[in-house]
């Protein structure tokens, strides 16, 4: 029987390994040093908020894995061996494989910072993360104030979380406005306004220059690079991002990049040797998506796809639409389409704000065909399957303001603003004919 | 136990965050209103019992809501689900045991041994807690209170204060707010005040709280409610054919419209319980798969209890002769069997893929017991209709399902099983609403595409138990019997993939793996079984 082995255990191994169980009765193996079981990773700060407990992040319970004859191996993978189709373990134990995929996912980037190794630095990706920061800030006593540097989604999560156990943050964004390489200024200027009204110490613009250690070797302050402030804290978070956790692989003689470097088929340049998830690198990005994705939506797409090629249908990784959704402290946010952050040359925008200053919406559009291309709606849900069939169909912008109805996915009873968004839309259409 | 990792090893206070100054002080302007009612049980004599037991509301009432104010006004609007786990009350530690074994010892004595709170037996006048109730019961009735009297008092109190807290928590979220105000309304109106102010025009009137239907009032039918019925003319009659119309119309009618919600979430006073003082325990519900098998038998089998029951129970009182009543006992008998019957075949001939193997080995087996029973009773073998004396079985159902379940497992055990364990395992009537709406009902949860992140927010604070995320993760709508459409999983999820709706039944169900945004021959072959 042909032996699937899956280096690691998040959305993106556990879709492959799932979906090639429900079509074939191959040996599946997924090997892992964080945990036992598959958890959400993206539910981890909701362990430390207290919304959860960790056994609640594991979309399946343990009996599962026994039933549908997928092995689950703990340990830690020092080494790929593709002439002798093995993984070797750290603790020196091998394990052959017909088939190897590597879903390895990401690790926090540290960019050379002085005291990036301290105790009380971390980055918030592993579950070891979690339990570093449940040691080190466990309340607003340990923990005086943490400071939180690189603005991006984790970085908010990670402000978010802190602020949910009183503790002071300093969140630290090197770019002007928050994550405004990604969203549109309005939308960024709101965020901004929001994590202050959260009380979190929110400075924009500014770089960390080093990390001060107090004498036993734990990060006491941060200095900053333009002000030279000093900020006392007794955490620091480091949030600038992730990139692939491929170390083990440097001298595997799979060829690598930022990440492993797959064909579309998700192939490696060694045969048997598949990539997926965050980890993957195309060498070419597929449309307008970058070459890696670290997405829990396309890392599970992937899965699926890989899972298609391995029991013999072999297929492309072709995924569809983008989409994407995340929650900025109160305030939920979804992508369909592409709506850039600074507008593509061919790219017009239309951007309507609600008053309360936490909802507001960006519909992008090309500028002389008028076909919609996508929208960032912030505080009001919408509906995927529309914007997919709207896209799909190409339509035009003023069909999707017009219809925009159909696409509302609120609770009932909420307040639409369909018309609000509509007379807006008509007035600037005015002001720019 | 606080389940969060205390590295402080401090027994005290582990919690990250304690409660502040104003709570610390609205508790104790609410415990102070306990403390009364605690004066009272003990038979301290207070003087003026009205003074006293307004203070002990009014007080009860502002601590509450206080305590509310000060949780969630002093912060933005949004989910404030923050440290729920580490809370002793919500994660079963000691003061949640405490909680439950206080509550559980309330309603035993509740059920079993009134005199120990004061009721007043053989005429005599009521002592204790229950004499302190009785300026309030004289002033709506002009009769002295009852143990049932206190506690539909206090029961009313808790959904009145607890749903003003849970209005203040959810005040981003109109459904949520909405359907509070429809309980507490409920509450106050339909079980509370109407009730006594029809005993005022009418003494002879049984107690009717009006939304309340059989088989949850599993008493409407007993004999001397159908006298008293009879007796009262114009308003017993009505009352009467209200509950036969609840059961057999009004709730299939709006259950198929909206999905059992309109009634265990919106009306029902049980619900109302759950949503309101219960809330703080919704994620103390298993969500093993064993939970639901579990569930699944539990409920129907106590379903069935009460039909038999039932029918063993009005057989008894009706007649032989069908010159005196058209409905005599073997009329009543065959129509019970028929009706049973057209239930039966109806689904299995329409509905029979819907339904799991279990439940289709379930209800053909009940079905043939009933049947056989039936029948037997008719070709004489024997004397009873279902082997049992319907007294005793009437009894047997009284004490297990009605007090000991529904009241001293169901509530006592918030803090232990969760808020809804009388609704997911034990109450026929979401039996019977859930057989409807997982049928014949336009209401769904819709998953909203491929967004869903597994992250388990739905799940955990799912009060019935249902794995909202097993659904939601494959993109599948969620269509389950025991969903009471609190909608509190779509309030939680942080990517908006859940929404409460009534649509079309065509692809109400939609068992395929639809998620978007993969390309769509990918989405072939995965659907390709």
């Amino acid at each position: 029987m042909e032996h699937i082995v899956i280096i690691g255990n998040g959305i993106s191994g556990v879709t492959a390994a799932r979906h090639i169980r429900k079509m074939s009765d191959k040996r599946i193996t997924i090997v892992s040093a964080e945990t036992n079981y598959f958890f959400s990773r993206t539910a981890l700060m909701y362990v430390y908020m207290g919304h959860m407990k960790f056994e609640h992040t594991q979309p399946y319970e343990n009996w599962f894995w026994k039933k549908n004859k997928i092995e689950l191996k703990n340990g830690f993978v020092s080494k790929v061996n593709h002439a002798s189709n093995e993984v070797i373990f750290e603790s020196g134990e091998t394990l052959p494989y017909d088939k190897l995929i590597i879903a390895v996912g990401s690790k926090p980037n540290k960019f050379g910072w002085p005291g990036q190794d301290l105790d009380g630095v971390m980055g918030m990706y592993h579950k070891q993360d979690l339990e570093n920061l449940e040691k080190y800030a466990p309340n607003n006593k340990v923990c005086k104030r943490a400071v939180v540097v690189g603005g991006g989604l984790i970085g908010i999560e990670l402000a978010e979380m802190l602020h949910s156990r009183s503790i002071p943050v300093t969140f630290l964004v090197r770019e002007d406005s928050f994550w405004n390489g990604v969203l549109p200024a309005g939308e960024s200027g709101m965020i901004n306004r929001h994590i202050k009204n959260h009380h979190i110490d929110l400075r924009l613009g500014v770089n960390l220059k080093e990390i001060i250690a107090d004498e036993n070797g734990k990060a006491k302050a941060v200095v900053i690079q333009e002000t030279g402030e000093v900020i006392d804290c007794d955490v620091v978070g480091l949030t600038a991002g992730v990139s692939p956790n491929i170390s083990f692989l440097k001298d595997s003689g799979i060829e690598l990049g930022r990440g492993v470097k797959v064909n579309r088929f998700l192939e490696t340049n060694i045969q048997n040797i598949y990539a997926i998830g965050d980890c993957a690198e195309q060498h070419e990005g597929i449309g307008l998506r970058r070459p890696i994705e670290a997405v829990w939506y396309t890392g599970r797409m992937m899965g699926e796809t890989v899972a298609q090629t391995i029991c013999g249908n072999r297929i492309e990784y072709k995924p569809g639409h983008w989409f994407n959704s995340a929650k900025f402290m109160d305030i939920e946010y979804q992508t369909y389409g592409w709506v850039f952050g600074q507008p593509k040359e061919y790219e017009e925008q239309f951007h309507w704000i609600h008053e309360d200053d936490t909802k507001c919406i960006t519909v992008s559009y090309h500028k002389d065909t008028k076909q919609f291309l996508g929208i960032n709606t912030f505080g009001i849900r919408m509906r995927h399957e529309v914007f997919d069939r709207w896209l799909n169909e190409q339509k035009d912008v003023d069909f999707v303001m017009f219809n925009l109805a159909e696409a509302n996915f609120d609770p009932e009873f909420y307040n639409r603003y369909e018309t609000e968004i509509l007379s807006a839309y008509h007035n600037s259409k005015l002001q720019t004919a | 136990m606080s389940n969060k990792l205390n590295h402080s090893m401090s027994l005290a206070s582990p919690d990250a965050k304690g409660i502040t100054t104003k709570q610390k002080i609205a508790l104790a302007i609410g415990f102070v209103g306990l403390i009364i009612l605690g004066l009272a049980l003990f038979n301290i004599d207070l003087p003026n019992l009205g003074v006293f037991l307004t203070a002990s509301l009014v007080l009860i009432s502002v601590g509450t809501i206080l305590y509310a104010n000060n949780a969630y006004l002093t912060k933005l609007e949004g989910i404030k689900n923050d440290g729920v786990w580490f809370k002793s009350i919500s994660s079963r530690g000691i003061i949640g045991w405490l909680t439950g074994v206080g509550l559980t010892a309330f309603y035993i004595v509740l059920y079993f041994y009134p005199e120990l709170l004061g009721m007043g037996t053989n005429g005599e006048s009521n002592t204790g807690l229950i004499s302190l109730f009785d300026p309030l019961s004289n002033l709506l009735s002009g009769r002295p209170a009852s143990q049932w009297f206190v506690y539909g008092t206090l029961y009313t109190i808790a959904i009145l204060a607890f749903g003003y807290k849970f209005i203040l928590k959810y005040r981003h979220n109109r459904y949520q707010q909405l359907r509070t105000v429809s309980v507490m309304f409920f509450q106050l109106g339909f079980a509370f005040l109407i009730p006594e102010f029809m005993y005022v025009m009418n003494s002879d009137v049984p107690y009717y709280d009006l939304k309340n239907m059989w088989p949850l009032n599993y008493y409407n039918f007993d004999q001397y409610r159908i006298d008293a019925f009879i007796k009262t003319e114009t308003i017993g009659l009505s009352l009467l054919a209200l509950g036969i119309l609840s059961i057999f119309v009004i709730s299939p009618f709006l259950t198929y419209k909206y999905g059992k919600r309109w009634y265990c979430s919106w009306v029902c006073g049980c619900g109302g319980l759950a949503e309101t003082a219960g809330d703080a325990f919704r994620q103390l519900s298993s969500k093993k798969v064993s939970a639901w098998k579990l569930e699944r038998w539990l409920i129907h089998t106590v379903l069935v209890f009460s039909v038999v029951m039932t029918t063993a129970v009005v057989y008894t009182y009706l007649g032989y002769d069908p010159k005196k009543y058209w409905l005599t006992k073997d009329v009543f008998l065959i129509s019970v069997a028929v009706f049973l019957t057209l239930v039966f075949v109806g689904v299995l001939a329409f509905k029979r893929k819907e339904l799991g193997k279990d439940a289709r080995y379930g209800a053909i087996g009940y079905f043939v017991v009933i049947i056989a029973l039936i029948a037997m009773h008719f070709t004489g073998t024997t004397d009873q209709v279902f082997l049992i004396k319907a007294g005793t079985m009437r009894s047997a159902y009284g004490l297990y399902i009605g007090s000991i379940f529904s009241g001293v497992i169901g509530t006592g055990f918030y803090p232990i099983l969760g808020n809804r364990a009388w609704c997911r395992f034990g109450c026929p009537m979401a039996a019977i609403l859930g057989f409807q709406q997982r049928l014949f009902s336009k209401f769904r949860i819709t998953t909203n595409g491929g967004q869903c992140i597994s992250c388990g927010n739905c799940s955990t604070y799912c009060e019935m138990g249902i794995d909202v995320r097993s659904y939601a993760q494959k993109g599948e709508n969620i269509v389950r019997s025991s969903c009471v459409g609190c909608g509190i999983c779509s309030a939680v999820c942080p990517r908006g993939v859940l929404k409460l709706e009534n649509d079309k039944l065509d692809g109400r169900i939609n068992s395929n793996e639809v998620l978007l945004g993969n390309d769509i021959d990918l989405m072939n072959y995965v659907n390709k079984k």
